[in-house]
């Protein structure tokens, strides 16, 4: 029988629920790496026992976690307990993020803009995302503040810019949105290995078709009105870009405000806000096997972070956006003064669709009916900053 | 001190509870540093012997204190000292612990 295995990772450590596929009880473990913020965790489509964990502090800087036995394990890739002394500094760097400098790019950026609109070196912080390949185990990707995509092709033991990415020409107009100039979404696109989505905080999407080497702005049709170019080709914060697998083309973006659409790779974008009552947010995603159902989780303002009214609602499109529905059943209906961050939703691939999200309450919410009902899998963790599920066989 | 090669000595590091639970190690490690020693040789000789420790301390690029961690010993604030510096000779003689101090930072 299938099981779920549900990745959370919180301000204060990472826990790890699993259920049946009922889901209907659920164990808990952790806090894994108690004290660290865990910004993301996810397993490789290719062996789900393998998973990666980006550990940070403001103390200690960026730890990269892996986990071989689906997280009852964890090491830092290249340096496993139990194995030799090293008589010196291995080759191995599993915490190193180096933005190229080389020349061999021909455009080796150094800066981008400062709030206060001057320019400012790139200075590594923290990995935001992780997105293991879907055709190798060993392959991961990493998108990090300051904005920039790493890959690594042996486990997370050593990474490597595609700097391509940063040598757009456009980095010197990216800025810091105010939680940082982060990458925090990472799209690969399943029926071509070359093609890659990502999207900055406050620079907007990106695409490659080429495997890394060179990328385009796809923002075309973003409206931005706080910014003196409401249109500009770069400067719009994005919050999240979701994609069902099997139309990699259809791309569904929770912009700061306005949910959007595009149904050409991002070559152009639509807004499909509707009825909803508020369309500032952050998470977006799509049910496992209906490609044009949405889900969205309204926030009242970029000035007021917690729901509309005190009550938190998922909204639900059937129509791929426009028209949305109030889904509350098991949600609270008053004094409800929450966020849902950007990666803190995820899908199960059950039957009946699972939907996941977790609070900066230290909720995480699930419903096994594709939205209908939910109820509380775990109410009393540090701030969840994302979730991501697992469907085992 | 005793055990250390002709000119080592051993150094006594107590690291801040996050950096003991991510070595693996209690509060207190010893480690053989080559004679004089120095904030640089011994975080050398820490992360080689816990390379799970690098970047942690000092930056991976510049090799500089990170900004919330300081280095204290025999009741001083080394933390501004260069890196090539003597420690003191209580220290360097395994009398006194190198203290790694995460700042109290945060509210």
């Amino acid at each position: 029988m299938s099981s779920v295995r549900v990745l959370v990772g919180t301000k204060k450590g990472a826990f790890i629920l699993t259920s049946d596929g009922k889901r209907k009880q659920w164990q808990v473990s952790g806090p894994h790496f108690g004290g660290w913020e865990i910004y993301h965790m996810k397993g490789s489509p290719v062996n789900p026992d393998r998973l990666y964990a980006s550990q940070t502090s403001g103390w200690f800087g960026q730890i990269m976690q892996r986990s071989d036995d689906g997280g009852k394990t964890w090491y830092q890739p290249g340096l496993k307990p139990g194995e030799p002394e090293m008589p010196a500094f291995p080759a191995t760097a599993p915490n190193r993020f180096l933005y190229d400098q080389s020349k061999e790019t021909g455009k080796p950026l150094t800066t981008h803009q400062w709030y206060d609109g001057t320019q400012h070196p790139w200075e590594f912080k923290r990995v935001w995302h992780i997105e293991p390949s879907l055709t190798e185990a060993n392959t991961v990707y990493a998108g990090v503040e300051d904005a920039a995509l790493f890959r690594s092709a042996d486990g997370g033991e050593s990474w490597h810019e595609l700097s391509g990415l940063r040598g757009h020409g456009s980095g010197p107009h990216w800025q810091p949105g105010a939680g940082g100039m982060c990458l925090h979404t990472i799209i690969l696109d399943p029926k071509d290995p070359d093609r890659i989505y990502i999207a900055i905080s406050a620079a907007g999407a990106f695409r490659t078709d080429d495997g890394g080497k060179t990328w385009k702005p796809i923002n075309k049709g973003l409206v931005s009105t706080q910014s003196p170019n409401p249109t500009a080709e770069v400067g719009h914060c994005v919050h999240h870009v979701a994609m069902h697998p099997s139309r990699p083309g259809v791309l569904f973006m929770q912009k700061h405000w306005d949910i959007m659409r595009s149904d050409n790779a991002g070559d152009q974008w639509r807004e499909v806000s509707g009825n909803l009552p508020t369309d500032f947010g952050f998470v977006i995603d799509v049910h496992a096997h209906e490609p044009e159902t949405l889900y969205v989780v309204p926030i009242t303002s970029d000035s007021l972070h917690y729901p509309p009214e005190g009550k938190l609602r998922v909204y639900r499109s059937r129509t791929g956006g426009t028209e949305w529905e109030a889904l509350g059943n098991g949600l609270p209906d008053r004094d409800c003064y929450v966020n849902v961050l950007r990666d803190a939703m995820a899908v199960d691939r059950m039957d009946d669709c699972g939907v996941y999200f977790g609070t900066t309450g230290g909720q995480v919410y699930a419903s096994a009916d594709s939205g209908d009902n939910w109820a509380p899998i775990a109410e009393h963790l540090p701030a969840v900053l994302s979730v991501e599920v697992q469907t085992l066989q | 001190m005793t055990n250390a090669e002709p000119g080592a000595a051993l150094i006594r590091v107590v690291l801040p509870y996050h950096l003991r639970n991510l070595a693996g190690v209690g509060a207190e490690v010893s480690l053989e540093v080559a004679a004089p020693a120095t904030v640089r040789r011994v975080l050398d000789a820490l992360e080689a012997r816990y390379p799970m420790l690098r970047g942690t301390i000092r930056e991976y690029e510049t090799g500089q204190r990170r900004a919330f961690l300081r280095f204290f010993a025999c009741e001083e604030d080394l933390s501004h000292e260069p890196m090539d510096a003597e420690l003191p000779v209580a220290v360097a003689s395994g009398k006194e612990p190198l203290l790694i101090i995460g700042a109290i930072a945060g509210g």
